[in-house]
């Protein structure tokens, strides 16, 4: 992005494009970016990019626990378990 | 009155009772948004291990004082942020939180070819993967727990503002600015690909 062919508009609207995509922004507001949209490839390639960006990491950002380190998560809760019934059931247990 | 099962409000009550399985199903249903945040945030699966170990037996140990002002993945999720913060600031204790994103919002984008079209499943390479993750990891904590829990993990504003104890507001500020500069970090790598695509057709 040039930024001497950089309108004031464009800046503006780069930090309106979050709300602009999370669906925050009032339907005037909406329009008003989307007209600016048609006429300026540069804005139109950001927020496509940026949506891009977005959609990756929600589809594919997530990790899964590996199932052994779920199995070790049991264990050690179970043991917790096992601790506090047994000091539950000896108070003596704390002193 | 009849309990659904299926809310966590619920299943956090008969696990205040006592109820075991009732405490392993929150488990089931929390603990790979636990995990994301642990890993995004510290970038190694034994530390993040760790994380989601300490979260789930403070969760336990503290659930009977837990008294629903916030919903339970908000207070859990306060607990695993909490505990890789000491994690974090343990490796590094002059570790700044909210240093500037490089390029902040005065900037210009830099990169603006369109990656647009890159078809999805791409992610599903391990080297997509991998530059996804060093993106993540080359912002500042701050930023990179909001953008976890709000574009990863799921979570609503709200809930975000509520895990971290910040301001509705921060959390807007502060997921725009990461969703910026990722955008930066993946856009050299989408454009190397769509010019070797189309080299290739």
């Amino acid at each position: 992005m040039d930024p001497q062919h950089i309108s004031e508009t464009c800046r503006e609207i780069k930090d309106k494009l979050s709300a602009y995509l999370d669906g925050e922004l009032e339907s005037a507001l909406c329009a008003e970016i989307e007209q600016h949209l048609l006429g300026c490839d540069d804005c139109r390639v950001m927020v496509d990019t940026l949506n891009k960006t977005i959609t990756l990491y929600r589809n594919y950002g997530q990790s899964q626990v590996p199932p052994e380190v779920h199995e070790r998560l049991t264990r050690v809760l179970k043991l917790e378990q096992l601790k506090a019934k047994n000091n539950s059931a000896d108070p003596s247990a704390h002193s | 009155m009849t309990q659904d099962p299926s809310r966590d409000e619920d299943l956090v009550l008969q696990a205040q009772l006592g109820d075991e399985a009732a405490f392993a199903e929150l488990v089931r249903r929390h603990e790979h948004r636990v995990y994301t945040l642990a890993l995004g945030m510290l970038h190694n699966p034994a530390d993040a291990e760790d994380i989601l170990q300490e979260t789930f037996i403070s969760a336990l140990r503290g659930l009977k004082n837990f008294r629903g002002d916030a919903s339970f993945a908000t207070w859990l999720y306060r607990i695993a942020y909490n505990a890789t913060l000491m994690k974090l600031r343990k490796a590094s204790p002059t570790l700044s939180l909210d240093e500037t994103i490089e390029g902040d919002e005065n900037d210009l984008p830099r990169e603006l070819t369109d990656w647009s079209h890159d078809p999805i499943d791409a992610a599903l390479h391990a080297e997509t993967r991998a530059v996804m993750d060093a993106a993540i990891a080359a912002l500042p904590a701050a930023a990179r727990a909001v953008f976890i829990m709000r574009d990863v993990d799921g979570l609503s504003t709200e809930e975000t503002a509520a895990a971290l104890g910040i301001s509705i507001e921060a959390v807007k500020v502060r997921l725009h600015r990461a969703r910026l500069a990722l955008r930066e970090q993946l856009t050299p790598y989408f454009s190397t690909r769509r010019r070797e695509q189309k080299e290739v057709t």
